[in-house]
């Protein structure tokens, strides 16, 4: 604690934060450790805390109870402008009274630093936009602002950056081209960057490492790979893609497999992939690794059989198909145009398949609609 | 959350960080209510003095009544000032507000030649002190042999609340979103319609606040009224006059009246907001 | 509409401009013939005659000297004051204030509504010699026997500076309110501690509300003579107060209005500098 809290490096550790305010707890017990130099992002609807995450890290908010550390010096109470973190903020907050070449020089000059022209310069060229130093934030366009918030708080050279949606007002395209840029940069810069976000496409094509929260608690945390293959929950399940989760039962044993019952039809599961805790479970399979067949052709892995097409929306890249199963469930089915196969008809019976390797397994008290309420792509939209 | 807390596992924030940081939080609060009690003191005081069993000169605290609020009129002329600047408050609102509300479109909806001069125009009597006005306005009736009264106040009032008005509604016209306008053209409004049907209901309130803000400094005006009301006595000047040899307490019971209606109609007003919103 | 789209703005314009032209510009003229005439010799009191008397002027700022510069003086510092009062008031309601932020916004203007006149005869009864607060200072004696508050130059200034509170508290808090109170985060997490984020970015995006507040109070200030009357003495007098005797107790008009053509031009020149220097032209 005698070091002082701005030359603090290292990794980020929050210790069982809870922050709440009145009834409403937005943050609940959280322990999470972010390594230094990773690329780490909260993501999860709004209202799930993760912003509130974001805030006490910056020191804008203080937790209830908890601790957080960056290395080994503890930051729990240090004032913002003690911490040797910035953040790209939501709709950037740059100044609106001073010229952009000021707005990035600010934290350099509350510092102290001597070569502050130099240095902004530097961090223009970085963000490719040198010639509008002199101007105005209201004079540029959203991704203009966008790159001069990310220079005005990386040429702090902080241990830290913390980026709250910080593309949420850029068009798709722009955002795919920022995306891009951000991680260039991050890998640039060799800084540790926390990003919030609630678009599940931002977070997997720019984290190394997402955390999913929902409710004020981490549903899971893992590689973007490993989420999306092996989710733990519906939530994540639904909230990163989309899934078929069939409802089953544990029916025995098969080396490092298991047997499940799925309304009478067997399949077989890796044992490792399932995260039940009875014999009651969701088999889950994503719409892109079913195969579509006729009746009566020999297809390799689990087969569920009786299905018939509901619906064809052909677009594209894929073409996307509603089988309605015996059960009377329907279940979303994406097959790649690229096999010369013809297409399946409404109303032609099928079978679907699937490797075994790819299903996974959720607890059998699972909520199915979970995460499925909240759509991202609405939430952009606002 | 409390068995939560007890868990000697969590670590938790020092006292002294949470004590300063609690008293940084609230220094400016504490502050809000030395300010406002400064604010209220006079008002508290005409309003406790309006109980004063004070007869002639309303100094000195000398016993509880209710009867100056049973009786209002009780002293003379109390209630005949109080009539003459409710009178001339009416009409100066409504003369100042549906000629200021004009000028607030022309300026705020269209661009012309001579917008820029037109604004100083309306800044000009914001920027000149109440005793010019009042002194260069008895100067031209002087000189068309007008006699100071009724009508030449009201006249007086409009001059100084067409620019208030203006100020209010350009301010409410500003910040409407021209597109609303354009979605009524396009769903086969005119020119007319489009006025009657969305712009207009959208402005409302800014001119109903507006109205409100001239009334107000219509009713409270003193230094223009002493000068152009001749013999005419409103209520500020009643209450100037008859300050050197103490003021009846029905006065007090005025001011307090009209402190209570006006802050009803604003809370009632903010009161429909808020539904109409929800 | 019948009429062709240009002369809208222009219809609209008329009936008011024709009223301000006949009931603003004219007086503002008549007022400047008036300055320079002189008595009608072997006339009555109040008749004069053009005689373009320039000297007037001279005679009247020569003369009056004093009470413009107490007007100007009492006018600065009850807006210094306002603004320092005023300031953090609005400041807490737009930051601090949470839901309650409609209901204090109401309780500035509130006092509005209650006479202004009665409110500083108020405090003169308050502070005076039969209220409560002059012998609970005596008695305490931290003021001695001969000394007063009322009728001196600082309850004038007092009582204007509370009178025109609510003129600089309102622009104040439209200008305050309307920061995003991000860049305020933006600039504490950019290593500004409290002070010098209140003074690199809440100061300077609030300047529009301290120019229309400064000006809102110093101008009606200026040309103020109730509470000289009310609170003074005749060592406060204003030059309001003499305008106002020159009009009605000497009837010498010429003066009065060479005194108020000094008083419009001398605020109008200085409100002009100082909008200037503020750099704020999108005042009104």
């Amino acid at each position: 604690m005698s070091k002082d809290p701005i030359t603090a490096r290292g990794d980020l550790r929050l210790t069982r934060i809870t922050k709440s305010y009145g009834d409403f707890t937005a943050v609940d017990d959280l322990t999470l450790t972010i390594p230094k130099g990773s690329f780490f992002a909260l993501l999860g609807p709004s209202g799930c805390g993760k912003t509130t995450t974001l805030r006490m890290v910056a020191g804008l908010e203080e937790p209830t109870v908890g601790s957080i550390h960056l290395g080994d010096t503890d930051i729990t109470t240090t004032r913002p402008y003690q911490r040797p973190i910035n953040t790209v903020f939501q709709n950037y907050a740059l100044f609106p009274h001073l010229t952009i070449f000021e707005n990035i020089a600010f934290g350099l000059r509350r510092r102290g630093i001597k070569d502050v022209k130099e240095q902004v310069d530097k961090v223009l060229n970085l963000v490719e936009l040198p010639h509008l130093a002199e101007r105005k934030p209201t004079q540029l366009s959203g991704g203009q602002q966008q790159r001069i918030a990310l220079a005005r708080a990386i040429v702090n050279r902080p241990a830290l950056l913390l980026l709250d949606e910080p593309l949420g007002a850029l068009d798709l395209k722009l955002r795919r081209q920022m995306q891009i840029e951000l991680k260039w940069i991050q890998r640039e810069v060799g800084l540790t960057f926390v990003h919030v976000t609630h678009d599940q496409e931002e977070a997997m094509t720019m984290a190394d490492t997402i955390a999913v929260m929902n409710e004020g608690k981490i549903e899971q945390m893992g590689s973007p790979a490993d989420l999306y293959d092996d989710p733990e929950t519906a939530f994540v399940a639904n909230f990163l893609g989309q899934s078929n989760l069939i409802k089953g039962k544990i029916d025995g044993n098969d080396g490092d497999n298991l047997v499940v019952d799925l309304y009478g039809q067997k399949i077989s599961m890796p044992k490792k992939r399932s995260h039940a805790v009875d014999n009651s479970l969701y088999a889950g399979i994503r719409p892109e690794k079913f195969r579509i067949s006729r009746l009566g052709t020999a297809v390799r892995g689990n087969t569920l059989t009786g299905g018939h097409i509901e619906d064809v929306s052909y677009i594209g890249v894929s073409t996307q198909y509603v089988v309605a199963m015996p059960w009377g469930q329907e279940v979303m089915v994406f097959e790649q145009n690229d096999d010369g196969v013809a297409p399946f008809d409404k109303g032609d019976e099928v079978n679907i398949s699937w490797e075994p390797n790819f299903t996974f397994g959720l607890r059998g008290d699972e909520d199915v609609d979970a995460g499925t309420e909240v759509n991202p792509e609405e939430l952009e939209e606002e | 959350m409390s068995q939560k807390i007890k868990d000697a596992s969590i670590p938790t924030i020092p006292v002294k960080a949470r004590f300063s940081r609690w008293f940084g939080r609230n220094l400016l609060r504490i502050y809000m209510i030395f300010g406002f009690t400064y604010l209220f003191i006079p008002v508290a005081y005409t309003f406790v003095f309006s109980f004063n069993d004070s007869g002639k000169s309303n100094l000195i605290w000398k016993g509880f009544t209710l009867s100056n609020w049973q009786n209002p009129c009780g002293a003379p002329e109390v209630c005949n000032a109080l009539g003459n600047s409710i009178k001339i408050g009416l009409l100066a609102t409504i003369f100042s507000t549906i000629l200021g509300t004009m000028i607030a479109f022309a300026i705020g909806r269209y661009k012309f030649k001579g917008r820029s001069s037109s604004n100083l125009l309306i800044f000009l009597p914001m920027a000149t002190p109440e005793i010019v006005l009042g002194a260069s306005l008895l100067s031209l009736f002087l000189v068309f042999k007008i006699n100071p009264g009724f009508w030449p106040t009201v006249v007086a009032h409009v001059v100084f609340c067409i620019s208030f008005v203006v100020v209010t509604v350009k301010a409410r016209i500003a910040s409407l979103d021209p597109r609303l306008e354009q979605a009524a053209m396009d769903l086969y409004a005119n020119e007319l319609e489009t006025f009657r049907r969305v712009t207009l209901p959208l402005v409302a309130p800014g001119i109903a606040g507006a109205a409100l803000l001239a009334f107000s400094l219509s009713f409270d005006d003193f230094i223009i009224t002493n000068f152009n009301s001749g013999t005419l006595i409103t209520f500020p000047k009643f209450v100037y006059v008859s300050a050197a040899r103490g003021i009846p307490a029905q006065a007090n019971v005025i001011g307090s009246a009209m402190f209570f209606l006006a802050l009803a109609i604003v809370i009632a007003s903010q009161l429909a907001k808020r539904k109409k919103t929800r | 509409m019948s009429f062709p789209k240009v002369r809208v703005p222009y219809l609209l314009l008329l009936p008011g401009f024709a009223f301000l032209f006949t009931f603003f510009i004219l007086p503002i003229i008549n007022l400047a013939q008036t300055s320079t005439q002189t008595p009608v010799a072997g006339g009555d009191t109040g008749e004069y005659e053009q005689t373009l008397a320039f000297g007037n002027y001279i005679q009247a700022f020569v003369e009056n000297k004093e009470q413009f510069g107490r007007s100007f003086l009492y006018a600065s510092l009850a807006t210094i004051f306002a603004l320092a009062i005023a300031y953090p008031l609005a400041y807490a309601i737009a930051f601090k204030s949470g839901k309650f932020k409609n209901i204090l916004l109401v309780l500035v203007v509130a006092p509005f509504f209650t006479s202004f006149l009665l409110r500083t005869i108020a405090w003169k009864q308050i502070l005076g010699e039969e209220g409560f607060v002059v012998p609970g200072l005596r008695s305490l004696n931290i003021i001695g026997e001969q000394t007063t508050l009322t009728s001196t130059s600082i309850a004038v200034v007092a009582g204007m500076t509370y009178n025109f509170l609510p003129f600089m508290t309102l622009p104040l808090y439209a200008s305050l309110e309307r920061i995003d109170p991000r860049t305020i985060e933006a600039a504490g997490d950019l290593y500004a501690n409290g002070i010098t984020a209140f003074r690199r970015v809440t100061v300077p995006l609030s300047l529009p509300g301290v120019v229309a507040g400064t000006l809102l109070t110093f101008i009606p200030a200026a040309g103020d003579y109730v509470n000289a009357a009310i609170l003074g003495s005749p060592n406060t007098k204003m030059i309001g107060n003499v305008i106002e005797s020159r009009y009605f107790k000497i009837v010498d008009y010429p003066t009065a209005a060479a005194l108020s053509f000094t008083l419009m031009a001398a605020i109008l020149i200085l409100v002009t500098l100082y909008i200037r220097k503020a750099g704020t032209e999108e005042l009104v």
